[in-house]
């Protein structure tokens, strides 16, 4: 079927309408997890159906769209959900952060600091941040409404006494606003930081799970730890092989079945755009200095 | 090495390319056509605009063709081209009874007015292959005269005697829940749980309701009734004020007959479980209704320990293109999440490693931390 048989972004008005009221209640409830009839995509549940119904809600004409799947724009997925929206909706589509309005993502924030002028949309698979802990919705609701949270800690607790540390290590779960405890979507705890305070809106949609909620700009998101095991973050102790980068969260492509290996921005635009400004500053004063891909050792510390 | 990440939009382009050929097959074989699949796999033709929750035997085939036979994938394309399609507001309550019977059973009476009529089944079948099939000409239709005798539902012979309960009317101007509509909340209405098990996986609540005959929340049924025919669908127009015919659509009901309960006010009667599948899909009315009575647990006051009584349990799970989408998901990358694990497996081991070192010294004059990796 072509695209002018459907309505601008896929989604009829009425179900927009009725994504918008949900959205704009989440926005007024930080991290409370607000239920909403989530429709049949023509994508698979799990595939972001949360994600791309918030982002056809709240998409207009004049948007510029970015989408990204594990950091990258270039992976499958990301490719066929901004292609589905360059098709329904007729939007602009980018894969620089700095120029996008909204963004759709999987399982990353990108490292550029977001600005006022944007929103960041996830893809939720699991939006019950206690649901592993309790597999019953109607307890699960009940401990949100009450802030009965000792199971969360006590969890954490665990983990430290038969790990030594707290084992998890995406998804990891935050305090917004001190009030609701909220999953952040499997990002990697690498980004929870950048989730406090952050400039953009911040919308999550799930869409299997029928559930949206949201992190306001500018509002606090703490994640969980101790006084003696303080929350953090971890990365591969190695720049980045492409750009040099020592800041970026990076995925370890391994080149061989030797045990070589080297690790790469999972951001791909943070990567190129960092490259390219390599490029530009070394031009006219020598041939191109390519940094090397260093065999780097996973060291842990 | 790291481009292969790159080009995954021509790498889309391509797949579909094969996809659109290997559903093709041979090309020496001629194509299917729609109105084949629709009248020569019927029940296939039925499972999918059931569980694809949309009555539209065309667009169920084409979506069969399409999947490559692949019934769940097919109920998935025809649900989510439903999601699309405007409401105009529900019909009015179908009436089975009125139903012009093609197959009508009773499992707990001999013989009842309007009688036993086996009509298209199976059930009877040597499930002897037959080769012929592959390559005769057709036999000769089979043709009987219609019966034209009422037919009343063995759960009304029952009611009228008072041995089974009372099916609990809906107030007449209350909305039926749509849980399409409405996300589903917990604890579910009977209606909602309804219309969940009928869009509801066939295998799953096969399962269910079979787990129930094996002593996971018993429920002692017998199939009052199955019935499968042609009723009419109406819908109450506003503007003329009455009740307008849409046109008629093939159901299976069962009506299951389930163990007594009393109380000290009131005498032990019969309990039911419901079931109703559009077109001729009894597998799925009679599992449905196996496990609609097992949800009925909380109402019935019974205890809720099996997982075919487990409301939450059964109603999250029994959808087969959520279920579906999720498991499959797992296809999808997980770099990051993965690189974020490898990291904490890594740093505990080292940990490990430096921890079994410190231990042995004292034997050990290798030093070697490499406690860790020889349990590789």
């Amino acid at each position: 079927m072509s695209a002018h048989t459907y309505n601008f972004a896929y989604l009829d008005e009425q179900t927009k309408r009725m994504i918008r009221r949900a959205i704009l209640k989440a926005v007024a409830v930080p991290g409370y997890q607000v239920p909403f009839a989530s429709r049949e995509m023509p994508m698979p549940y799990g595939w972001g159906t949360g994600g791309v119904q918030v982002t056809a809600a709240v998409l207009g004409p004049n948007d510029v769209l970015k989408v990204i799947d594990q950091g990258s724009d270039d992976t499958t997925n990301a490719v066929s959900i901004r292609k589905f929206f360059a098709k329904t909706a007729g939007v602009r589509t980018t894969t620089r952060t700095a120029e996008a309005s909204v963004i759709q993502t999987r399982h990353r924030i990108p490292e550029r600091p977001l600005t006022e002028d944007q929103i960041l949309v996830f893809q939720v698979p699991i939006p019950e941040p206690l649901r592993f802990l309790e597999p019953r919705e109607t307890e699960t609701r009940r401990m949100h409404a009450l802030a009965d949270y000792g199971v969360m800690h006590v969890k954490l607790y665990e983990d430290i006494a038969r790990h030594g540390h707290i084992a998890t290590t995406y998804a990891y779960p935050v305090k917004v606003d001190d009030r609701y405890i909220m999953d952040p979507s499997p990002t990697p705890k690498f980004d929870n930081p950048k989730m406090n305070d952050c400039a953009a809106l911040q919308l999550f949609g799930a869409g299997r799970e029928k559930r949206i909620y949201a992190i306001p700009p500018y509002t606090k998101v703490v994640s969980l730890d101790f006084e003696d095991h303080p929350f953090e973050t971890y990365r591969h102790n190695a720049p980045c092989a492409l750009c040099g980068a020592t800041d970026s969260f990076l995925d370890e492509v391994v080149t061989d079945d030797r045990g070589g290996r080297m690790f790469v921005c999972s951001d791909s635009d943070y990567c190129e755009a960092r490259r390219s400004a390599q490029r530009t500053t070394t031009e006219g004063t020598k041939t191109q200095e390519r940094v090397k891909p260093a065999e780097t050792e996973a060291d842990n510390g | 090495m790291y481009v292969a990440a790159k080009g995954g939009e021509r790498a889309i382009e391509n797949a579909h390319k094969l996809l659109a050929h290997e559903r093709r097959g041979d090309a020496s074989v001629p194509e299917i056509s729609l109105a084949q699949i629709d009248e020569q796999l019927t029940l296939a033709v039925d499972r999918v605009i059931n569980e694809g929750s949309l009555y539209d035997r065309e667009l169920a085939a084409l979506a069969i063709k399409q999947a490559r036979g692949d019934l769940i994938e097919a109920i998935f394309l025809l649900r989510a081209f439903r999601a699309t399609l405007p409401r105009f507001g529900a019909s009015e309550p179908l009436d089975t009874a009125a139903m012009e019977v093609r197959r009508r059973i009773s499992a707990t009476f001999k013989d009842l007015p309007g009688g036993q009529i086996l009509g298209p089944t199976f059930d009877y079948t040597h499930r002897l292959l037959d080769p012929a099939l592959g390559s005769q000409p057709p036999a000769e239709p089979a043709r009987a005269a219609a019966e034209n005798a009422s037919m009343p539902r063995v759960t009304v012979l029952l009611g009228r005697d008072d041995l089974i309960e009372q099916s609990p009317q809906a107030a007449p101007d209350a909305a039926v829940g749509d849980l399409t509509q409405e996300p589903l909340a917990f604890p579910a209405d009977r209606d909602l749980r309804l219309q969940n098990l009928a869009r509801g996986d066939e295998g799953f609540l096969l399962a269910l309701g079979y787990s129930t005959q094996r002593g996971y929340g018993r429920t002692h049924p017998f199939a009052g009734e199955i019935r499968v025919g042609e009723v009419e669908v109406a819908f109450h127009a506003e503007e003329v004020g009455f009740a307008v015919p849409l046109g008629r659509i093939t159901v299976t009901e069962c009506q299951t007959v389930n163990q007594f309960r009393g109380t000290a006010t009131e005498p032990p009667r019969f309990t039911r479980g419901y079931g109703l599948a559009f077109g001729h899909c009894e597998r799925k009315a009679m599992a449905m209704a196996l496990v609609d009575r097992a949800l009925r647990a909380r109402d019935l006051g019974e205890e809720v320990a099996a997982p075919a009584q487990d409301e939450e349990f059964v109603l999250s799970h029994s959808d087969n293109v959520q279920a579906t989408g999720f498991v499959e998901h797992l296809k999808l990358p997980h770099y990051v999440d993965f690189q974020a694990e490898l990291g904490l497996v890594r740093r505990m081991r080292a940990e490990f490693g430096r921890a079994a070192g410190e231990s042995t010294t004292g034997e050990s004059t290798t030093g070697r931390p490499a406690i860790g990796e020889a349990a590789e």
